[in-house]
């Protein structure tokens, strides 16, 4: 049994939350380089140039990419042989929020439901976080991270189809779903589909599709091409950097896809905006 | 074709007439943020027949909750947050003499039909750009609901913060004409 310390956790997790801020990851920057070269909209193109001068400056001066530093999400593997000394993991995972969203100067955005107070004062800075857990074979603990903005959170969307709706089903959910969205997430985005499974495995699913890095391959080649099918119908759409009209509507489709009941074929979109700020850290 | 202005608040009907979509304008002057609860707070002002804490005629309103300055810093990061969340709130603004309003994403009817009718604009600024835009900000100050946090309305002083014109007076919206021009059916 390997012990792992309380604080470490703590440590590790407010580092990642400080970093992430304000350096977008090497897949997504790629990314959005390589939108910048394909774009045809000169007015597209222009505000793609002004993200990556933003990139540059965040990164240079240690400033949030963008104010939502959003929501903190975290998928973690726990292997079964480690033990937390000194404390929860729940609690460490908090507590390392707290702490990287207090020293890094990032926007407390958790607030009450209906009141809309922010709970700051009485839970926590941009508490709680959003935790994932899953319980996995070894002695370390892998962390997943994205800071989750809400504009884009805004236009996700679930639905449990009947089976009959097929693969044409999800493509023109998806479809209606970012023709809707239009400007308002931030686009170019990458668009998490999360197939099957119950009705909040699919939500998860679609959720955990975004942590993937951008410019990957689905490991399953008959979603792998559903993946570049709907891209492709996506930036036929014309929305365009900041929905200013162009060609680069969609960076990467992600879709994760489970097992389902007889009766359903769940389907959830979890849209991210071009500031895909996510990480990984092994302890 | 795109023409582009340096324009400093406050803006009169005149100046905003001037203005088409796709226009790119650098704003200059006084600015007041306010998101949400906010825009709740000055339309019950409103409703009471009370003062709202700043003049708004011929003001812009910059939707945007910043991240907290580092010190020395005016602002934080502070680009555009999604603009309809405001769309109840702000055809009543205008019509108390709003001249301006900067965000992101689409506007309802309501909104649009009031920048025609009391002459107004909305501005579109780049989403995700908080660190640039912020860096256009050169004093901000709370003047009102400062229990409201990134919330609370602020008083800054921009210099030459880069904007596009979505909405104009005559009824035009850059999201339906840029989007129209790519589309592929």
């Amino acid at each position: 049994m390997r012990e792992i310390a309380y604080k470490e956790i703590v440590k590790n997790v407010r580092d990642i939350i400080i970093y992430s801020a304000s350096n977008l990851p090497q897949d997504a920057l790629q990314a959005m380089k390589k939108a910048y070269e394909n774009e045809k909209s000169p007015v597209s193109k222009e505000v793609l140039k002004q993200l990556l001068d933003n990139a540059d400056i965040a990164s240079s001066e240690a400033r949030p990419l963008c104010q939502d530093t959003g929501l903190a999400v975290f998928f973690v593997k726990l292997g079964a042989d480690v033990r937390v000394v000194g404390g929860l993991l729940k609690d460490a995972i908090n507590e390392g929020t707290e702490n990287g969203y207090i020293d890094g100067y990032l926007r407390a955005s958790t607030c009450h439901p209906f009141t809309r107070a922010n709970n700051k004062d009485t839970i926590g800075y941009n508490l709680p976080a959003i935790i994932h857990l899953d319980i996995v074979e070894g002695d370390k603990i892998e962390i997943e991270y994205a800071a989750k903005g809400g504009g884009s959170e805004n236009v996700s969307r679930a639905r449990v189809f009947p089976p009959a709706a097929g693969k044409q089903g999800v493509i023109d959910y998806v479809r209606e779903c970012i023709s809707d969205a239009g400007p308002n997430p931030c686009p170019p985005l990458t668009v998490g589909v999360g197939i099957g499974g119950t009705f909040e495995k699919a939500v998860i699913s679609s959720k955990h599709a975004l942590f993937r890095d951008i410019g990957s391959v689905n490991e399953d080649p008959e979603m792998a091409e559903l993946e570049d099918e709907i891209k492709k119908e996506l930036n036929k759409l014309g929305i365009g950097t900041m929905g200013m009209g162009g060609t680069e509507t969609v960076l990467a489709v992600h879709i994760e896809a489970n097992s389902c009941h007889i009766a359903s074929l769940p389907v959830s979109v979890n849209v991210q905006c071009h500031s895909s700020r996510h990480t990984h850290i092994t302890i | 074709m795109s023409k582009t202005y340096h324009l400093t608040t406050p803006l009169n009907d005149e100046t905003v007439s001037k203005l088409h979509s796709g226009d790119i304008v650098y704003i200059s002057g006084t600015i007041y943020t306010a998101r949400d609860a906010a825009h709740k707070r000055l339309v019950d002002l409103l409703d009471e027949g009370k003062e709202l804490p700043f003049d708004i005629k011929g003001s812009i309103i910059y939707f945007v909750g910043p991240t907290p300055p580092k010190p020395g810093d005016p602002i934080g990061s502070a680009g555009p947050t999604t603009s309809y969340r405001m769309d109840s709130y702000s055809p009543r603004l205008i019509a108390e003499g709003l001249k301006g309003m900067i965000g992101k994403g689409k506007r309802n009817e309501a909104v649009t039909d009031a920048c025609q009718k009391h002459k107004a604009i909305y501005f579109g600024a780049t989403g995700g750009a908080g660190a640039l835009l912020g860096k256009q900000i050169k004093s901000a100050e709370v003047i009102a609901y400062e229990e409201l946090g990134p919330e609370a309305v602020r008083k800054l002083e921009v210099v030459d913060f880069p904007v596009t014109v979505i909405n104009d007076t005559y009824g035009e919206d850059l999201y339906k004409i840029g989007r129209a021009q790519y589309e592929v059916k």
